[in-house]
């Protein structure tokens, strides 16, 4: 089966680590990060608006995948909302000894509940671990995208891009 | 016999545009929907729009939709809903129905903005209660709150076939699977890869072969197929499912255009048959404009800018605009319009207008 | 099945209940909400039946341009349900082949 975004709908790990918007393995050594899932081009960048600190730049034409200045991101997880592909992430391996911590949208309900255990999943939709709820922040200024972070095994950090959905009842 | 400036048929993203920009220049304005709510189909996109701010980038669809809708009051736009254009004669004379019977109503200039409509792809099975538009399943979720189904296959990868997955899986259904005939997922990476991590399968190269079930759909058989769309023997996948979506494109609702005589050229990248234009959205005939979907199929971005070119057109062909003014806004919007038809997605769409303006050259 | 909380669109709010009947039974509909919307949220997938062979039709496109989902509406037949408001004793019948005037649902 081919690999590649436009095969599978998932982004490959070549084509997300030659994207200017994924962080370097150094910079993950480091602490929380933005990671920049955005391997096409299509004319959008609500994400530089959404840097407070300059992190990210998309300019003109507004098809460039975005660049993330790894050096100036603070990892407040503030761009994570307002892309409207959800293709936009928080990592931090430096979160405890054996734990990174992986923020991501969720446009679902139920919203996990805070300190509660769920299955996450990885980019393919399979379960790959379980994980505890930290956060789950909803304010409005997100406009009905809530951000959820986990905790996970930190080998995991960069397998881990959401949960389960749980059905309703 | 009744009388308006600007008729604007059509209430959706291009219909609204247009009306505002021609109000706004200080033209009467008289926009008619069939509908018993102005939008189109901008309320049931509730997902948060791309583009540049400029474009309502990471706005969602009803946000935008509200903000035209305000607009439109604020701007003096007379609007008529519950009324359909069934006719339109020489020089410009409509004939439209509603609650109070047919009438007739002379316009000066007509603005054509009455979108698309979904194709059908025809299978065994297909009539079963169950298979459904894509866009009827958007409309059930978004505007109706009520679930089409529990289960349901996607056919087609495009974004409208991704969008409505993820809204389906957002309304509380299963997507057990999208399947797309081409070798390549047609929507953007982005939409496919939040439903796959909501473990929603994506099958290239596989269409729906037969949908089974006594009254209503039971479920869904799906094969392989090869470039050249022929089957592959032996490839057959069944899925337990009570809905089938067909995403398989839309075409442009242009029966207004055709009956006023308009030149159309046949283009399939852009829905079908489209009426021929020029960059300031004016058909063949005279006086006579198209701005969104009507004009080749693409998105409510793109046919927001159109209106807004057509409404400006047309103010100023009636003298309510200076040319001056008029080209430095028709100049902007065609900016904007440019920085949404680049890149792998929108490069294609640029070309293809490109050919209907070859095409009014050659008219 | 209504879609009573939805991550976007919130909580639906509660409209005032409407009486209509479907081929002879009564169902609670929202308000305002198409005869379709009612069906759907009451279990019904089937709006007509064709001429030769009785196979059910039900909704297709949606948004009134198929004529899929036409019923016999208080007496008139070929109404688009998908277009079409409930009112508090409506009577729908489902329509076989082009169905027959002044036959309201029993």
């Amino acid at each position: 089966m081919k690999q590649g975004i436009v095969f599978t709908g998932v982004p490959s790990m070549e084509e997300l680590v030659s994207s200017p918007g994924f962080p370097s393995k150094n910079r993950l050594r480091k602490g929380a990060v933005a990671v920049i899932e955005c391997v096409q081009e299509i004319p959008c960048d609500p994400c530089e608006l959404a840097c407070p600190f300059g992190a990210i730049k998309v300019g003109k034409p507004i098809t460039n995948l975005p660049v993330l200045f790894e050096d100036k991101c603070r990892g407040c997880g503030l761009c994570i909302p307002p892309c409207p592909g959800l293709a936009v992430f928080l990592v931090d391996t430096t979160f405890s000894k054996d734990k990174a911590l992986v923020e991501f949208p969720y446009e679902y309900l139920p919203l996990p509940r805070v300190g509660s255990e769920v299955d996450a999943v990885d980019r393919e939709g399979n379960v790959v671990t379980k994980a505890k709820v930290l956060k789950v922040k909803n304010p409005k200024k997100y406009d009905h995208t809530p951000v959820v972070s986990i905790a996970i095994p930190k080998k995991l950090a960069q397998k881990v891009r959401g949960i389960v959905r749980k059905q309703r009842a | 016999m009744l009388s308006a400036e600007v008729a604007v048929i059509g209430a959706g993203p291009a219909g609204l545009s247009a009306a505002i920009e021609a109000a706004k220049a200080g033209a009467e304005v008289l926009l008619i929907d069939e509908n018993a709510k102005p939008g189109g189909q901008l309320f049931k996109q509730i997902h948060k729009f791309f583009g540049s701010k400029a474009h309502h980038a990471g706005i969602r669809g009803m946000d935008i939709g509200n903000r035209l809708l305000q607009e439109t009051k604020e701007s003096g736009v007379k609007v008529w809903l519950n009324s359909i254009v069934w006719g339109l004669f020489e020089d410009k004379i409509l004939g439209v129905a509603n609650q109070e019977g047919s009438k007739s109503i002379q316009a000066k200039k007509i603005i054509l903005a009455s979108g698309a409509s979904e194709n059908a792809i025809s299978f065994p099975g297909w009539t079963l209660p169950g298979v459904i538009g894509a866009g009827a399943a958007q409309t059930m979720i978004n505007i109706h709150r009520v679930l089409p189904g529990e289960r349901v296959l996607m056919v087609g990868s495009g974004n409208v076939g991704l969008i409505v997955s993820y809204q389906l899986l957002q309304a509380g259904a299963e997507v057990v699977a999208v399947v797309e005939a081409a070798q390549k997922i047609g929507g953007y990476g982005v939409h496919a890869s939040k439903i796959r991590r909501a473990g929603v399968s994506i099958l290239i190269s596989h269409t729906v072969k037969e949908v089974k079930g006594k009254d209503q759909v039971e479920a869904a058989i799906v094969a392989g197929v090869d470039k050249n769309w022929n089957p592959i023997p032996h490839t057959e996948k069944t899925f337990q499912v009570d809905t089938v979506c067909i995403a398989a494109g839309l075409r442009p609702l242009a029966e207004l255009a055709w009956i006023a005589g308009c030149e159309f050229v046949y283009l399939s990248e852009l829905g079908g048959f489209v009426p021929v234009h020029n960059e300031n959205m004016e058909s063949t005939v005279s006086g006579i404009y198209v701005a969104g979907d009507i004009a080749g199929v693409e998105e409510a971005s793109t046919a927001m800018e159109e209106g807004r070119l057509a409404g400006i057109s047309v103010a100023m062909e009636m003298g309510y605009l200076g040319k001056e003014k008029a080209e430095e806004i028709r100049e902007a919007v065609g900016e904007r319009l440019k920085s949404l038809r680049i890149g792998p997605f929108g490069e294609e769409r640029q070309k293809t207008k490109q050919r209907i303006l070859e095409a009014w050259q050659r008219r | 099945m209504r879609v009573l909380h939805h991550p976007v669109l919130g909580k639906l709010r509660k409209e005032k209940v409407v009486k209509i009947t479907v081929d002879g039974n009564t169902l609670e509909a929202s308000e305002g909400e198409p005869i379709i919307a009612a069906l759907l949220a009451n279990g019904i997938r089937v709006c007509r039946k064709t001429k030769k062979k009785g196979e059910p039709r039900f909704l297709f496109c949606g948004i009134g341009r198929c004529t899929d989902c036409v019923m016999i509406v208080d007496g008139i037949p070929n109404i688009r349900t998908c277009v079409t408001a409930v009112r508090e004793g409506m009577r729908i019948k489902t329509q076989v082949g082009l169905g027959e005037w002044g036959s309201p649902g029993c």
